[in-house]
């Protein structure tokens, strides 16, 4: 088996420098939703030795002394670009699974041996110059090689011009190059495990492949087993071509400023249930339950909490964002307490079946499902934009959205927004 | 199997016939991936054609030629210009005499970010 694992460097960051290349060359990061934390650094920002998740307030005395310039995530700009990146990675093998946002696995079996590091230049050449993101090619036999592969072919600890392939290092070159690095890099040992490894003396990713097996399924679980049977180049993990549709569905936000009102909290779980639900209509599933739930800020310690959260069965499993908006605001009716500042809300779609494994029910009193409209509002929004067709409950103020002080424009998404040339 | 709906009544003798629909995206878009829509401002390319406020289709998989109307990178704006490779120099040329070439001498680095391959403009009434 053959593996190439290929992922934006930086992508939030080299996304907005596709479109502002002003960023080039300067430190930059991209925050989380509310402009909390940093999702994204800029090579510049890293050699800063700012870390991933870090506060942005916390940061504020550095950024002003290496002119670090922040800005607020723009998903619809990081989605649109995410699908250009994978189908262009897509034109070099019939077999690919994108794995997040920004990386994908493709299967290379059949491909000639000793091209494949030539392949994975074409790749990031292609990539870099179609839709302006680099990217770095990590190839080996297993995915979890590859995932190894690609953080050397990133930190350039091996291979050349931002591509590895494993399969061209001697067997004592790669022993010496598992040896340099830490066992928290391999994929799938986390920080936890990676403690707890040390602990047994098991630091580097050349001694976890060398464990024994037995030891580390008794210790640990078959899963890090597998991990290593990858890391000695015994495929496992198979490539997921169609991904595994979501047993639970979530959306949730906190706010831009804290709200109060029943009637404000209503628009935004009304929101986040619309999107919710097109989620859903999407993978073809029906949700048979509905949770909602709202909380202050708990780490306001002045001021006085609550949180608290419901979970309404369903009578009949449903896709259709009216019922499941009725559902959401009949319970969020119930656990509102006046008073409060609230911060943050949140809706859950829970135990989700496909829609074919629909089950009537006894007694049916619930309206017929609107396939038809529902099917109408998706197709309205992806063409001309989220929230063009909603529902009135969504409101039209929301005072509750979040902060976004530092968002680039949706360039590829919106005619209003395009990049401007002079 | 085409859109052929059983009806009561007679079927549509046009039925046969059905061909699919012009899209304008494929009439306009050849690599939908590297395809971007900028807007054009400014008058520097009126004698090409663009006008202040023109949709510009831009496809980033075509290598840029001596002739072809570009996106480049300039002091970190997208700008719009025709690129002229003559005899080892490059140059950025604008189609509005009021405007000078910007120059590329050796070791200054060009960067093009986009071929341009059609200029959409709407009539206004």
């Amino acid at each position: 088996m053959t593996f190439a694992l290929v992922d934006g460097n930086n992508f939030y960051v080299s996304c907005e420098r596709v479109f502002n290349p002003r960023l080039e060359g300067i430190p930059v990061v991209v925050l989380s939703n509310n402009d909390g934390c940093v999702v994204a650094r800029s090579g510049e920002v890293k050699a800063l030795g700012v870390k991933m998740g870090a506060p942005w307030f916390q940061l504020k005395a550095l950024a002003a002394r290496h002119g670090i310039l922040a800005l607020s995530s723009n998903y619809t700009l990081y989605a649109d670009m995410s699908n250009r990146m994978m189908g262009v990675i897509s034109r070099f093998s019939p077999d690919q699974e994108i794995y997040s946002i920004d990386e994908c696995f493709l299967g290379l079996d059949g491909f000639p041996a000793d091209g494949l590091a030539g392949m994975g230049q074409r790749i990031r050449q292609q990539v870099l110059q179609w839709v302006g993101i680099p990217v770095c090619v990590g190839i080996a036999p297993t995915k979890t090689l590859a995932k190894l592969a690609n953080h050397c072919a990133k930190k350039n600890l091996a291979g050349a011009d931002s591509v590895c392939d494993f399969g061209r290092l001697a067997a004592d070159d790669l022993t010496a190059l598992f040896e340099r690095i830490e066992v928290g890099e391999v994929w799938g040992v986390g920080r936890r495990l990676s403690e707890q490894l040390r602990a047994m003396g098991i630091t580097t990713v050349r001694a976890l492949r060398d464990a024994d097996a037995a030891l580390i399924r008794r210790e640990f679980s078959v899963v890090l087993e597998r991990t290593m049977l990858e890391l000695r180049g015994v495929s496992c993990l198979a490539l997921e071509e169609v991904a595994p549709n979501k047993q639970q569905i979530m959306a949730s936000r906190s706010f831009g400023e804290y709200v109060y009102a029943l009637t404000d909290l209503e628009e935004a779980v009304s929101t986040y249930i619309a999107r919710a639900a097109e989620k859903l209509r999407r993978q073809h599933s029906l949700a048979n339950a509905v949770q909602v739930y709202i909380r202050t800020n708990p780490f306001s310690e002045k001021q006085p909490q609550y949180q608290r959260g419901i979970t309404v069965p369903l009578t009949q499993a449903t896709s259709d964002t009216m019922r499941l908006t009725r559902a959401v605001r009949w319970g969020l009716k119930r656990i509102y307490r006046p008073g409060f500042a609230y911060q943050k809300a949140g809706v859950m779609l829970m135990d989700l079946h496909g829609e074919d494994q629909a089950q009537g029910v006894l007694f049916a009193v619930s309206a017929p499902a609107r396939p038809a409209l529902m099917d109408v509002i998706d197709r309205a929004n992806a063409r001309w934009g989220r929230g063009t067709l909603k529902l009135a409950a969504e409101g039209v103020r929301k005072p509750w959205q979040m902060k976004r002080d530092r968002v680039s424009p949706a360039y590829t998404t919106r005619w209003d927004e395009l990049p401007r040339v002079s | 199997m085409f859109g052929h709906k059983v009806r009561a009544g007679f079927p549509s003798p046009a039925d046969d016939y059905v061909e699919a629909f012009l899209d304008l995206n494929e009439h306009l878009i050849e690599h939908k991936d590297a395809t971007f829509f900028v807007q054009a401002t400014g008058d520097s390319m009126t004698g090409a054609g663009i006008q202040e406020g023109n949709l510009l289709v831009v496809d980033r998989a075509l290598e840029a030629r001596h002739g072809d109307i570009v996106i480049a990178v300039i002091d970190g704006d997208l700008t719009v210009k025709r690129l002229e490779k003559r005899r080892g120099r490059i140059r950025l040329m604008s189609e509005n005499p009021a405007y000078a070439p910007i120059e590329f001498t050796e070791g200054q680095e060009l960067t093009i970010w986009g071929v341009v391959t059609s200029v959409i403009q709407r009539i206004k009434r």
